[in-house]
C-alpha cells in the first residue's frame, strides 16, 4: 500500500531526463546514418530520421577501405580469443588447481601486468616490432594484445576454474577416469559459460583498441576499423566531410560491440571491483 | 606417525609436480615477449641518448640520468604533469559523484524508470572508444554540431563556435566525453554495493529517529566504502592515462603541445620526433606513478585471490 510521493514522481522525472542526456549521442549516431548529406548540413539539425534510408551504409560498404580494415579487425580479434582463452586456460587451471611454490608471485605480476598502462609501453613495443620486422603485421599486433589481455583473462577463469568442485573430478577418477578424461569430461563442460564471457572481454578489447594499433599498424592497408574512423576524426579537421556516412561506418563499429557487450557487463563489472561487491 | 598421518591428509596436487609450471609457460612467453622486454629496454634506453641518429644504426651513447634531469628542469613536462593531474582528478572526481548520484537514483524510482536509465547507461557504456569519438566530434562540430546549434537557440553566442581551439574548452569537451564514458561503470558498482546495505537496518534507525543524511552518511556510506575506493582508485588510474579521446580530439583540429596530456606527449616524443631516449624516461615516470597507485588496488585483488 504505498501511496505516489511526489518526491518520487520528481526523482522520476530526473531519471528519465538523465536516461535521455546519456542515450542521446548514440541516438544521433543513429540518426544521422540515416540522413543524406543534404539534410545533415542545413541549418537546423534534423531530429528524427523521417524519410531517412540505408544510402550511407550502402556508400561506406562501395567505399573500398571498410571491407579490408573490417577484415583486419575480425582477423585481429579471432586470433586474439583463440590464443588468449587457450593460454589463460591453462594457466587459470594452474593456479585454481595447483598450489606450488611461486603461485602467489604469478597471480601478483598479472595483477601488475593488467594495470600497465599501454600509454607507457607503447612506443618500446613499437621499437620491439619495428626490430623483428612486424609492424604492420597480424602477427605482430596479435602477440601484443595476447599479452595485454591474457592477465585479466586468466583472472576471469581462475573465479570459474575454482567455482567447480574438484571433488567432481576426483569421483570421476575414483570411478576409473584418467585425471585428463575426468578434466575434459567433467570439468570443461561446467566451464563454458566461463569460456564464453572471458572469450567476449578478449573480443572487446582487441575490437576496439586505438592506441598500440596506432603505432604498430601505420601502413593503411593494415588498418583496423578504429584506426579507419580515425581518418575520418582527421579529415574532419580540414574539410567538411560527409557526417552521415561516418556515422553509419561507426554504427556499423559499434553493432557487434554492442550485443557482445550486453551479454557479458555482469561478469566484468564483478570481475574488476572483485571482492568489494558480492551478489 | 605425524609425518605420515601428515602425507595421508595433503591432497595430491599438493606434492611436487612440473605440472603448474608447464601450464603457465605460454602465458607467461606472451607476457615476457611483448611486456617484460619492451619494459627493460625502456629502461635501458631512457639512460641512453637515443634518436633519430640511433635509428639508423649509430650506438647508442650510454648518458646515466640525464634524460631524466632534461625532463626534470623542462617547464614543459611540469605543465604537462599538471595538466594531466589536474584533468584526471576534476573528471574522476566528477565522474564519482555523477555515478554515485545516478546508482542513489537507481535505488529510489520505480522499477520501469531503473530499468530505461540502466539500458541507456549500459549502451554508453558499450560504444567503442572511437565510434564514440566520432559521435562526439560530430555533436560538437564547429559548423553543423548539434551543440553549437542548441546553445546558439537559447540565445548565446555559439554560432560556429570552434571548441577545440581554446585549451580551456578543449579540455572541457574531452571530460565531458570521458565522463559520459565513465559514469556507466561507476554507476552500477555502486547501484551493486547499494543492494548489500539492509533494509531493516535503514528502517530502524529511521524509527529511531535517524534523518536521511544520518542514514546515508552513518550507515550507508560505511557499507559502500569499499567499492567507492575501488572504482575511485580505477578511474584515477584510467583518467591519468587517457590518450585515445585526447588524440583523437588533437586530430580534428587544436594545437597539440597545448592540449598534451601524458599519453599524447610520450606519443610526440616517440613516434613523431623519434626522441626516444626521452620518450622512454617520460614512460617510465607514467609507469612508476601508476603502479604506485596500483599497490592498493592489486592488494583488495589478492586478499580476494586468498578469500
Amino acid at each position: 500500500m504505498k501511496r505516489v510521493r511526489p518526491a518520487r514522481v520528481i526523482l522520476s522525472i530526473v531519471g528519465i531526463v538523465v536516461a535521455l542526456v546519456w542515450f542521446f549521442p548514440v541516438y544521433w549516431m543513429l540518426n544521422s546514418s540515416f540522413l543524406s548529406n543534404v539534410v545533415l548540413t542545413s541549418s537546423t539539425p534534423t531530429f528524427f530520421p523521417l524519410g531517412g534510408n540505408f544510402d550511407n551504409f550502402a556508400t561506406v560498404f562501395q567505399g573500398g577501405t571498410f571491407l579490408p580494415a573490417l577484415g583486419m579487425s575480425v582477423v585481429i580479434a579471432l586470433v586474439v580469443v583463440a590464443v588468449c582463452l587457450l593460454f589463460a586456460f591453462l594457466a587459470a587451471v594452474a593456479i585454481s588447481r595447483f598450489r606450488f611454490r611461486g603461485r602467489t608471485s604469478f597471480v601478483l605480476t598479472i595483477l601488475f601486468v593488467q594495470m600497465l598502462p599501454a600509454e607507457g609501453l607503447f612506443i618500446a613495443q613499437y621499437k620491439l616490432m619495428s626490430s623483428v620486422n612486424l609492424l604492420n603485421t597480424v602477427l605482430g599486433i596479435s602477440i601484443l594484445y595476447i599479452a595485454a589481455v591474457v592477465p585479466f583473462t586468466i583472472w576471469m577463469l581462475r573465479g570459474f576454474v575454482a567455482g567447480i568442485p574438484a571433488d567432481l573430478e576426483e569421483a570421476a577418477m575414483v570411478d576409473g577416469l584418467s585425471r585428463t578424461q575426468a578434466f575434459l569430461r567433467i570439468t570443461f563442460p561446467l566451464l563454458a559459460p566461463g569460456l564464453v564471457a572471458s572469450g567476449v572481454y578478449a573480443f572487446l578489447q582487441s575490437w576496439n583498441e586505438f592506441t598500440v594499433a596506432l603505432v604498430v599498424l601505420q601502413d593503411q592497408s593494415s588498418e583496423t576499423l578504429p584506426l579507419w574512423l580515425r581518418g575520418f576524426i582527421q579529415a574532419s579537421a580540414s574539410k567538411a566531410i560527409d557526417w552521415g556516412q561516418v556515422m553509419a561506418a561507426s554504427t556499423l563499429v559499434a553493432i557487434p560491440v554492442i550485443i557482445f557487450f550486453l551479454l557479458v557487463q555482469g561478469r566484468m563489472t564483478s570481475g574488476l571491483v572483485g571482492g568489494a561487491v558480492k551478489g | 606417525m605425524t609425518a605420515a598421518t601428515t602425507r595421508l591428509t595433503v591432497p595430491r596436487r599438493r606434492r611436487r609436480s612440473f605440472a603448474p609450471y608447464a601450464l603457465l609457460i605460454p602465458s607467461v612467453v606472451v607476457m615476457v615477449l611483448a611486456m617484460g622486454y619492451p619494459l627493460v629496454w625502456q629502461l635501458i634506453t631512457s639512460l641512453q641518448q637515443f634518436g633519430l641518429a640511433q635509428q639508423f644504426g649509430q650506438p647508442a651513447p650510454f648518458v646515466g640520468l640525464d634524460n631524466y634531469i632534461r625532463l626534470a628542469t623542462d617547464p614543459y613536462l611540469w605543465t604537462v604533469v599538471g595538466r594531466s593531474l589536474l584533468f584526471c582528478f576534476v573528471t574522476a572526481a566528477v565522474t564519482m559523484l555523477i555515478g554515485t548520484l545516478l546508482a542513489l537514483l537507481m535505488r529510489a524510482v520505480p522499477a520501469a524508470v531503473r530499468i530505461i536509465l540502466q539500458i541507456t547507461l549500459l549502451l554508453a557504456w558499450a560504444m567503442p572508444v572511437v565510434a564514440a569519438m566520432t559521435v562526439w566530434t560530430w555533436l560538437f562540430d564547429w559548423r553543423r554540431g548539434v551543440v553549437n546549434w542548441l546553445l546558439t537557440a537559447m540565445g548565446l553566442p555559439f554560432q560556429q563556435h570552434n571548441w577545440l581551439q581554446n585549451p580551456l574548452s578543449f579540455f572541457a569537451v574531452a571530460s565531458i566525453i570521458v565522463i559520459w564514458m565513465s559514469v556507466p561503470f561507476v554507476a552500477f558498482s555502486i547501484f551493486a554495493g547499494l543492494t548489500q546495505v539492509p533494509e531493516d537496518v535503514l528502517e530502524a534507525a529511521e524509527m529511531d529517529g535517524a534523518t536521511a543524511s544520518q542514514r546515508f552518511w552513518r550507515i550507508t556510506v560505511p557499507i559502500i566504502r569499499p567499492v567507492i575506493s575501488i572504482v575511485l582508485l580505477l578511474q584515477v588510474i584510467w583518467d591519468l592515462r587517457v590518450f585515445t579521446q585526447i588524440k583523437l580530439l588533437q586530430d580534428s583540429g587544436s594545437i597539440a603541445s597545448e592540449t598534451n596530456l601524458l599519453g599524447t606527449y610520450i606519443y610526440q616524443l616517440g613516434a613523431g620526433s623519434s626522441d626516444f631516449g626521452t620518450a622512454s624516461a617520460v614512460s617510465i615516470f607514467v609507469l612508476i606513478l601508476t603502479i604506485a597507485l596500483s599497490g592498493f588496488y592489486i592488494r583488495s585483488m589478492l586478499k580476494e585471490d586468498a578469500a
